[in-house]
């Protein structure tokens, strides 16, 4: 019965439902709150203030929010091509890989204006290729890709455990991390670029990269639907037969879009890499690959709805660390779980209430 | 308890500004704070301290790395002082956030940062580690002893080459097996892993192994149970796991460096620099208890307790893997 | 069956189904207006009307898919109130769809009582099952074997299991939506068999259809439905095709309008030996010669099956040749230089689909991106690096300006078009180039009779415009009032080909029969 004509006014669809959404995740969340005998206001407006208080806060928020952009992007457009990118993390790691091993070569050369292009070039282009090899299998092997981009996830990590622990590690590091970048290699803060204009915000790691992850999500609206190879990898995603018909050669767009796939997730990389911490280290991605499934889903595979389930996810990774900051008794686990219902209701529960308000609008206008 | 006279050796002076109240801090490590070995070592330090002087003790477990950085500089902004930071991963974000606020004091363990406001407190695991190695070889029946490591990083390694000196130190012809659980994390958690390279090496013919792989070692002291054999624990002292098997502890005293640091900070005496805890320090040492007083015999004691004057007389000098990244013969 | 018994008295013989002021809306669309509708007890009644006049909504209503906005249902007299199919089922009301509601994998038995397996011990509801479906079987004559894997059997068996799943829960009514849009004409006079029988025994039967040959050759009375309201109700007896047809569309239709004689010019496709094999290595093609001239429709007959869609996928580039050689102006096909759309888009051919629905459009992309399918890369809707958004939707404004696609919407997802509208849509596309060569598969399956005269005279425009045009189609009528010439396919190969003069339904239908023969004349 799916031919049963949607009945909802737009905003209602994109706006009231997701709303509600949330206000009933953070409606149970305050119960668990409760049940451990903590204030849920207290801890609902520590969460926002912390995620979008002040400066400080929505710096952070946005940090995170600008890896969100990046992996969820690198999802929705596989996705419009059909195919499912579950190897998200794996490329934003090798793309972190290649901006790195860029900046070792060449920081103490080139000079940063220089320096900068060329880690997003290289990010970029190592995380697509790191899609490339799962996207020939599925194009050319039929081997699926869900399997071959999880388990490209694994060869990624042990691929930089490997180089991390001995190769690149710093001389006399305890940890497995190599040596920091000369001071050239390196993204503007956003602190010091609005420090220069005289808006004086607090430290937070958020620097240039959200500008590449806007100007990404620009680009990926673009090429979706202006294009004619986003026309394409659509029509590929939609109906592959239909594809087939119009002389699209599809394996050549599945291998196409999953590169741009990879390319966009490895610019994760660069945020962490040459945005914030200067230097490689293991585990950098900290899960914003598989984060990116979950922010494309929630934002319909577009890049505005990407942007804001961006947004949302960074203000509850932000919130969250506030929260835990701030009411010892709520543990970083309960955060977690505090996380997960957000996420469940607003990701997988998203059509939960939807026949409700169909009924409701219904009545109202009929 | 000894050490704190020791370990002071240097001329104190007061960082704190007479009259603040002292709100003292430790960012835990992705371990958590209870995961039976190095955090919870650090939060046995700090439920001391607070027992002892009243004052509580704020703290914070990361969700990943990046938050390090976050959680020192909310500390800062909020007063707290001094701050811990548990474990060499967090060495970056100290850097950073010590200078951010060169009034705030930090600690940091296992890592060293050069400010000054900062302390780091090193420990030397290779003169442990080469006790232990000692012990191991004078146990042994088979000549042959093993060391499990958990992830393959130079940390660990320090702690294997100081085992292979100290054991081939009594006994030249002693063979040393060692396995690396994984290149991972989550190789510092995986008993099974642990267990399985643990019966390679009695397989292979040693009777004694050493396990410095955190959650993992679990499963090397269950192997080591199973087939009558004995096992060295490691960071705190596990002799109390299974009694009759577990040869001894290389314990590595965390909680004394965070009491230590709390309290330095609360008499006013606290500082800056680096401080190294080996032996004579008792950051590390190894452990003799009720558990294991009938694997240790006398004699074993007595060659034990002399190497261990030696080294901290400096008779001894054990090498230090992560001086030069080898472990030269 | 034993609920007529309890019916009152003789004499006065309630209807079987009277629907009373029955209206739906779906948002904008009024799909149904102040239906009124009787059908008699043990009478086959046909539904007649365009696509989108509302009779499918209507029959939905009926078997509790849609709740009616307004209006009453009684059945037998009673009024009822339906809100799903498990109430419509209890009522003795049964459907057959259009798409089967099978598992394929399943036997017979088991998709007949399938949700209805009487208890939760399989092997005891089965051995009840049995002894009541070999009954059914023996009373109306069905010929479908209760073990047979339903994966297996013809279209036409499967659609039998539909009618025995009906029966087995007791329906006295039963509706069947298009069923023989998927048949043979062999099936469809099986199915009619059927339905006479049915009749006799006293069920109700409601064909929706639009095919009006069927309505005359089967049903007592015709109900014909126009833009959500009965506008006609007809003994059917007493009517005529002509007037039917009239009714339905609101105005005169002629479908055997004049055709210029044929002028046929040169050779523009010339296909020799061509064969062609499946995934599962099945010969699917074999032995296919012919030449196609420009200036002339050739229809291509047979029954659905024998190689007409691999015919199409080979000629316009979809699928590989095994051997053979496809010569299409200068460009030579073979195995060893393989062409794709695109190059035969390129040669000027253009290929109105089978499957318009997974072929012809994308029907996730709105009807402008619809429009350009196949030619996204032509430089009229390309601006730069960038799709030219405003040429495209000129170009779909035109296409739905010249062939009359409704609405008028170029920004309404593919999907949301009817059957009738999205061919056109295809049509336009594939005719607005002006190709040499015209592949038209099917190409008015599923369409009104309005738009099956719009179709087919833009098919003759194009001969007349010295177009080379194939037309594939199961439907003889179609072949036969259009076709220069015909060629009629069996089990892969050209079984004969025949002269629009020479050619009738009797010569036709035999070589279409032709090995497959004996199986479909049971």
């Amino acid at each position: 019965m799916s031919a049963r004509p949607a009945g909802l006014p737009r905003w209602v669809d994109v706006g009231l439902i997701p709303a509600c959404n949330v206000a009933l995740a953070l409606g149970v969340a305050g119960l668990i709150v409760l049940a451990i005998g903590e204030s849920p206001w207290r801890a609902i407006r520590i969460m926002v203030t912390g995620a979008l208080g002040q400066g400080e806060a929505i710096g952070y928020t946005l940090y995170y929010a600008t890896n969100y952009v990046f992996t969820g992007l690198a999802v929705a457009v596989a996705f419009h091509a059909g195919l499912f990118n579950i190897g998200g993390e794996g490329q934003a790691y090798i793309g972190g890989l290649g901006v790195g091993l860029a900046m070792l070569a060449l920081d103490r050369l080139l000079p940063g204006w220089l320096l900068a292009p060329i880690g997003l070039a290289l990010a970029a282009l190592f995380g697509a290729a790191w899609a490339a090899i799962p996207a020939w299998l599925q194009a050319y092997r039929g081997s699926h890709i869900v399997i071959t981009t999880i388990m490209f996830n694994f060869l990624a990590a042990a691929l930089i455990v490997y180089l991390m622990v001995n190769v690149l590690i710093a001389p006399g590091s305890m940890a497995a991390e190599s040596r920091e970048f000369a001071p050239a290699a390196r993204l503007p803060m956003m602190h010091e670029v609005l420090g220069m204009v005289g808006i004086k915000v607090g430290h937070t790691p958020l620097n240039l990269s959200i500008v590449i992850a806007v100007a990404a999500g620009i680009g990926v609206w673009l090429f979706l639907w202006h294009t004619p190879l986003g026309y394409e990898l659509r029509a590929v995603g939609h109906s592959e037969r239909a594809a087939v018909y119009a002389g699209i050669r599809s394996r050549r767009v599945v291998v196409a879009s999953l590169c741009l796939s990879g390319a966009l997730a490895g610019l994760a990389g660069l945020n962490e890499i040459l945005g914030v911490h200067h230097r490689l280290f293991l585990n950098f991605v900290a899960g914003a690959g598989f984060t990116g499934i979950a922010v494309a889903l929630m934002g319909r595979n577009h890049p505005i709805g990407v942007g804001l389930a961006a947004l949302l996810f960074g203000a509850l990774q932000q919130g969250g660390a506030e929260l835990a900051f701030e009411i010892p008794s709520i543990t970083r686990e309960m955060v977690v779980v505090i996380q997960g219902l957000v996420i469940l209701f607003s990701g997988a529960l998203a059509y939960w209430l939807r026949p409700s308000f169909e009924r409701l609008f219904a009545r109202g206008s009929g | 308890m000894r050490s704190i006279g020791l370990a002071i050796g240097l001329i104190a002076f007061a960082a704190t500004a007479q009259g603040q109240e002292l709100k003292p801090a430790v960012v835990f490590d992705m371990g958590g704070k209870f995961d039976k070995s190095f955090n919870e070592g650090v939060v046995n330090g700090v439920t001391r301290f607070t027992r002892d002087s009243g004052v509580a003790v704020a703290d914070f477990e990361v969700t990943n790395e990046t938050q390090f950085e976050q959680a020192h500089r909310r500390f800062a902004q909020r007063g707290q002082n001094p701050i811990i930071g548990v474990g060499f991963s967090q060495g970056n974000a100290v850097k950073k956030v010590a200078g951010e606020f060169p009034n705030i004091r930090f600690t940091l363990i296992d890592s060293v940062v050069e400010l000054p406001n900062v302390q780091s407190v090193l420990f030397k695991e290779h003169e442990g580690s080469f006790l232990v190695g000692a012990l191991a070889a004078l146990a042994s029946k088979t000549g042959k002893v093993g060391f499990v490591g958990g992830m393959d990083i130079p940390l660990i390694r320090r702690f294997q080459c100081g085992y292979e000196k100290g054991a081939k130190f009594v006994n030249p012809n002693v063979e040393v097996l060692a396995n690396m659980t994984g290149t991972t994390p989550a190789a510092w958690n995986d008993p099974g892993r642990g267990g399985e390279l643990a019966k390679g090496q009695f397989d292979r013919g040693a009777d004694v192994i050493y396990a410095a792989a955190g959650g993992t070692g679990v499963g090397v002291y269950q192997a080591a149970k199973d087939r009558g054999r004995l096992a060295i624990g490691v960071d705190s002292n596990q002799n109390h796991l299974h009694p009759g098997t577990m040869l001894t502890s290389m314990v590595k005293r965390v909680d004394l460096a965070a009491y230590e640091s709390f309290k330095a900070a609360k008499d006013g005496n606290w500082k800056s620099g680096i401080r190294v805890l080996g032996l004579k320090e008792g950051g590390v040492d190894w452990a003799l208890d009720q558990h294991n007083e009938k694997l240790v015999t006398a004699a074993m004691k007595t060659r034990i307790d002399q190497t261990k004057a030696d080294i901290v007389g400096g008779k001894i000098a054990v090498h230090d893997y992560m001086s030069n990244n080898a472990c030269p013969n | 069956m034993a609920a007529l018994a309890a019916e009152p008295p003789a004499g006065i013989v309630p209807p079987a189904v009277s629907l009373i002021g029955i209206d739906k809306r779906f948002g904008a669309v009024h799909a149904n207006r102040a239906v009124d509708l009787t059908i008699a007890r043990g009478s086959i009644a046909g539904i007649v009307g365009e696509n989108g006049a509302g009779k499918s909504t209507l029959m939905s209503i009926l078997y509790g898919f849609y709740a009616a906005d307004a209006g009453e249902i009684r059945i037998r007299g009673r009024p009822v109130s339906i809100r799903n199919s498990s109430d419509a089922i209890a009522l003795g009301i049964g459907m057959v769809h259009q798409h089967f509601m099978l598992v394929d994998t399943f036997t017979v038995l088991e998709n007949v009582m399938l949700g209805a397996e009487g208890g939760a011990v399989l092997a005891a509801g089965l051995r009840a099952g049995r002894a009541t479906l070999e009954r059914l079987e023996r009373d109306y004559g069905l010929g479908v074997d209760p073990d047979a894997l339903v994966g297996d059997l013809p279209v036409g068996a499967q659609q039998r299991v539909e009618i025995l799943k009906a029966l087995y829960r007791g329906a006295e009514i039963l509706i069947l939506d298009e069923p023989t849009g998927v048949l043979t004409p062999a099936e469809t006079e099986q199915l009619f068999r059927i339905l006479r029988t049915l009749k006799a025994r006293g069920t109700t039967v409601i064909l929706i259809t639009h095919k009006l040959r069927e309505i005359m050759a089967v049903t007592d009375r015709v109900v014909v439905m126009r833009a959500g309201a009965v506008v006609a109700e007809r003994d059917t007896a007493a009517t005529t095709i002509e007037e039917l047809a009239e009714l339905m569309v609101g105005r005169k239709v002629r479908l055997d309008f004049a055709i210029a004689p044929c002028r046929p010019g040169p050779v523009l496709l010339k296909a020799e030996h061509l064969r062609v094999r499946d995934g599962r290595g099945v010969v699917r093609l074999d032995e296919v010669s012919f030449e196609l001239r420009a200036g002339e429709i050739v229809g291509v007959a047979g029954v659905s099956g024998n190689g007409q869609t691999e015919l199409l996928e080979v000629l316009s580039g979809i699928r590989p040749l095994e051997s053979g050689r496809l010569t299409v102006g200068d460009r030579v096909v073979t195995a060893e230089a393989p062409a794709d759309p695109a190059a035969m888009r390129a040669l000027g051919l253009a290929h109105v689909p089978e499957d318009r629905h997974r072929l012809g459009l994308v029907t996730a992309f709105a009807a402008t991106e619809s429009s350009v399918l196949g030619y996204q890369r032509d430089p009229a809707y390309v601006r730069g690096p960038f799709s030219d958004q405003p040429a495209m939707s000129r170009h779909c404004a035109g296409v739905m300006e010249r062939y009359d696609v409704r609405p008028r919407d170029p920004k309404l997802r593919s999907a949301g078009f009817s059957g009738g509208n999205q061919q056109k849509l295809i049509l336009g596309r594939e005719l607005n180039r002006e190709p040499k060569i015209l592949l038209a598969g099917q190409p008015t399956r599923g369409l009104d009779i309005g738009a099956i005269e719009f179709v087919h005279r833009r098919l003759i425009e194009r001969r007349d415009a010295g177009c080379a045009v194939l037309l594939v189609s199961v439907e003889l009528e179609e072949i036969l009032s259009l076709s220069d010439r015909i060629l009629v396919m069996c089990g892969g190969r050209i079984a004969g080909q025949l002269d629009r003069a020479e050619a009738d339904e009797r010569k036709i239908g035999l070589l279409m029969a032709g090995a497959q023969g004996t199986a479909q004349a049971a």
